[in-house]
């Protein structure tokens, strides 16, 4: 198969990250999966004219293209003519090329949450008018409609994450490869469910704290981060803690909350991203799957119980009470 | 005079296109375009100063943490904060490795491969190029990406992950390094310490850093750095893509003890203090609207209609009206270490990779130094309390150069925030006085004919190492 890869309105970071992938390197598993980059615009030699001339053979059907993906939001300003990214050399809107390519795939995949929903290009109010391929936020329909399917039926495959994870977009290359990937194997949003159906409070190194509401009260310190800090990993989708970033790392591993970058609107919360939103003193946007009042009633419970180690811990910016197991009596 | 239009301009970061007028065989002017917007600083308008610290390091991923960094610390300006010194530490591990990595990418896998393309066959380096460069498929390249990944393993320890942390903050560093923390990054910059020796260097990095003449570093042999010089030699790149000869560096990782590499500006010679007030944008060929400002009062407003007169979405920084060339080279002149002085002399392609090959060497010591001083018994955190009116600035070496935030504060808002980063100053548009951007000016004279008549251009532009999406933001 073969992979065409254009860089839309974004930041670059999703190719970024995707070179930190390992065990194997993004480009072993290109090579062991038989996909044939087309052009890459960090990683191809072709530049110019060279690449002019390609897309040309696509368009005319002399080159087929299996694999579309497009990184970066589609941006439609200003007045709705795309002019706001020019694809250099060609004289023409990306959100035109994008128009015209996506049909000819036999996949289309959007890499990062800016080339799903808009993500953080489309933030304060959209200067630039940006969109993700399929989404425009939570909104179905983007730049291709709510009813585009490629010759296999799939919508656009959305590999949301800000950055997206360099194994979510190995991984879905592959499984694309294998013919494995049905409408079943993408949440409704568009995600792979390989991801998508965890939680980034899944394995979060903080949830012995939650457990409790044990909470952190600034920046740095170890507990759990719901309560004050803005943290929305018990509603993010991603296996960010199961696997790890960059060797050992997360967001809340490293110390600062979930953002849930992984889904459509995370650019606008509701207060600021690192403070949590709460009516009465109450947070708002608990978890969505389980009753309101139960949860404030196993909550008050759990405060109370407490332990001291876990209390003191939780507003510590190390472990300053250890765990003493029991000794066995001799 | 034909006029050629060079894009889509890859192995760059971000979207690029190059005029050329040519004449004689030689582009006679050069106009450089970023074709995107996106309008980070009018999305910060009217947000939580706090938010700025998420959106800024979006505007580009490659130059992520610098954008935290420049960030952070200009918010801590509005707060008169200080964070303690072992947290100035830590970011300042946390942005040497991007930028470290920065540079292996930008030798390994933006400029070198162009070497390796047919163009150059039966040049007495040619095979060997092709072995070690060829897009994505060079020996040299893929274990660069590979010992890069694991480079970047000390960002997921002290930023959780990377591009896009939120780990530096004005007040300090979300997380407190453990000792085992401190011993696996040490762990770590040994390894990246033999990839670099191996591959790049085939010698020490002191042996590298401790150069101090054009002549020495000409005769390098050992390496790909080895490898690049004997090209270099055989295409004459000293002389290719001379430009303004005006360096400037905001001094890098500012800290404590103070900025680790000397501020200021350089030019004829000699170093003059850099006054940030100095410093305009100016919107004659951009396609903003407005008129030239200080960043505190720079507006982004888009020329919708697109006119004419203008060619970019970048504004053109200068500084005291005059444009100044930004990056490693300009870094270490500035900073005084005599092989960059020397280098800052000859001013073309091959002393922009010089500047970056010595700064490789010189950040991977520094690395090392700073992880055995580490103290993770020490504080990383202290609370900060943002104004709610107030004015702050944020100045950092990204790794292309010099990357600055201004932000005003009212009633607890942005109220403005404007971004000059890097490539805004190196490929800016022309001024008002018709001066052209440094990368315009460098390519005036560059060889233009025969059939690969972008080739010495694309040299030129790629040893500037740009980074677009930070240009326009």
């Amino acid at each position: 198969m073969n992979l065409l890869w254009l860089q839309s309105a974004g930041c670059g970071g999703c190719t970024m990250s995707l070179l930190c992938a390992e065990n194997p390197g993004v480009l072993d598993v290109l090579d062991g999966a038989g996909i044939d980059l087309l052009w890459h615009p960090a990683l191809s030699e072709a530049t110019g004219a060279e690449v002019r001339d390609l897309l040309a053979d696509v368009l005319e059907g002399r080159v087929p293209l299996d694999i579309l993906a497009i990184e970066g939001s589609v941006v439609t300003g200003p007045k709705g003519t795309g002019r706001y990214q020019m694809f250099a050399g060609t004289g023409r809107s990306m959100l035109d090329w994008v128009r015209d390519l996506a049909p000819l795939a036999g996949h289309v995949v959007a890499v990062g949450t800016c080339a799903a929903y808009g993500g953080m290009t489309a933030a304060g109010g959209n200067p630039a008018g940006a969109m993700g391929l399929q989404y425009d936020g939570a909104l179905e329909g983007g730049v291709l409609s709510p009813d585009f399917r490629d010759p296999a039926g799939l919508p656009v495959i959305n590999i949301a994450g800000c950055p997206t994870h360099p194994n979510w977009v190995t991984e879905t290359l592959m499984l694309l490869v294998d013919g494995v990937i049905s409408e079943h194997a993408l949440d409704p949003l568009g995600r792979p469910r390989f991801y998508a159906d965890h939680l980034v409070h899944h394995a979060c190194p903080k949830n012995e704290f939650y457990e409790y509401k044990a909470s952190a009260e600034r920046l740095s310190d170890m507990g759990c981060m719901m309560e004050n800090l803005g943290c929305i990993g018990t509603q993010a989708v991603g296996d960010c803690n199961i696997r790890p970033w960059n060797g050992s790392g997360s967001c809340t591993r490293g110390g600062y909350p979930c953002i849930a970058c992984t889904a459509p609107e995370f650019e606008s919360p509701r207060l600021t991203f690192t403070e949590t939103p709460k009516i009465a003193g109450i947070p708002v946007g608990l978890p969505t799957d389980m009753p309101k009042a139960w949860f404030m009633a196993l909550a008050s419970l759990s405060k109370a119980a407490t332990p001291k180690r876990i209390g003191t811990n939780a507003t510590s910016d190390r472990i300053t009470v250890p765990p003493q197991p029991k000794r066995e009596k001799t | 005079m034909t006029r050629l239009v060079v894009g889509p301009f890859n192995r760059v970061e971000g979207d690029l296109e190059v005029t050329l007028d040519i004449e004689d065989g030689r582009v006679r002017s050069a106009q450089v375009n970023a074709p995107l917007f996106r309008g980070f600083e009018v999305m910060l308008q009217g947000r939580d100063p706090r938010d700025a610290l998420t959106i800024t390091p979006r505007i580009c991923g490659i130059c992520s943490i610098s954008q935290s960094a420049a960030a952070a610390f200009a918010l801590a300006d509005a707060a008169g904060a200080t964070p303690p010194p072992q947290a100035q530490l830590a970011a300042a591990i946390l942005h040497g490795v991007e930028n470290l990595a920065d540079h292996v990418t930008h030798f390994n896998l933006f400029f070198m491969p162009d070497f390796a393309r047919a163009a150059y066959a039966g040049r007495p380096w040619h095979a060997r190029a092709v072995e070690r460069f060829t897009a994505t498929k060079g020996s040299g390249a893929r274990a660069a990406v590979e010992a890069r990944a694991k480079l970047m393993h000390i960002t997921g320890v002290l930023g959780g992950k990377w591009p896009h942390t939120l780990a530096i903050q004005p007040g300090g560093m979300t997380r407190t390094p453990t000792l085992s923390d401190k011993v696996r990054m040490g762990a770590t910059l040994r390894a990246f310490r033999a990839h670099l020796e191996q591959a790049l260097f085939g010698d020490s990095l002191e042996a590298f850093a401790g150069l101090t003449t054009v002549a020495e570093f000409a005769a390098w042999s050992t390496g790909d750095a080895g490898l690049f010089l004997e090209i270099a030699k055989d295409l004459d790149l000293a002389a290719l893509g001379i430009g303004p000869q005006r360096y400037m560096s905001f001094g890098a990782y500012p800290m404590f003890n103070g900025r680790a590499t000397k501020p200021g500006m350089l030019s004829e010679g000699a170093v003059s203090r850099v006054d940030p007030g100095d410093i305009a944008e100016d919107l004659t060929r951009s396609w903003m609207l407005g008129d030239a400002a200080h960043p505190y009062d720079g507006l982004t407003e888009p020329d919708e209609n697109m006119a004419d007169s203008a060619y970019s979405w970048c504004k053109a920084p200068r500084l005291a009206g005059r444009t100044a060339e930004v990056g490693a080279l300009a870094r270490h002149a500035v900073d005084g270490h005599p092989l960059a002085r020397a280098l800052a002399v000859e001013g073309g392609v091959r002393a922009r990779i010089g500047g970056r090959l010595l700064e490789i060497a010189r950040t991977q010591i520094q690395l090392e130094d700073w992880v055995r001083t580490i103290d993770p018994s020490a504080a990383f955190m202290s609370d900060v309390t943002l104004p709610q009116q107030g004015h702050g600035v944020g100045l950092v070496e990204a790794a292309r150069g010099s990357l600055g935030h201004w932000v005003r504060i009212e009633d607890g808002r942005i109220a403005n925030y404007q971004i000059v980063a890097p490539t805004t100053w190196n490929f800016s548009p022309r001024d008002a006085a018709g001066q052209p951007g440094p990368l315009e000016a460098a390519l005036e004279g560059t060889p233009a004919d025969g059939e690969d008549a972008t080739l010495a251009t694309q040299h030129v532009v790629r040893s500037f190492d740009p980074c677009m999406v930070c240009t326009v933001h």
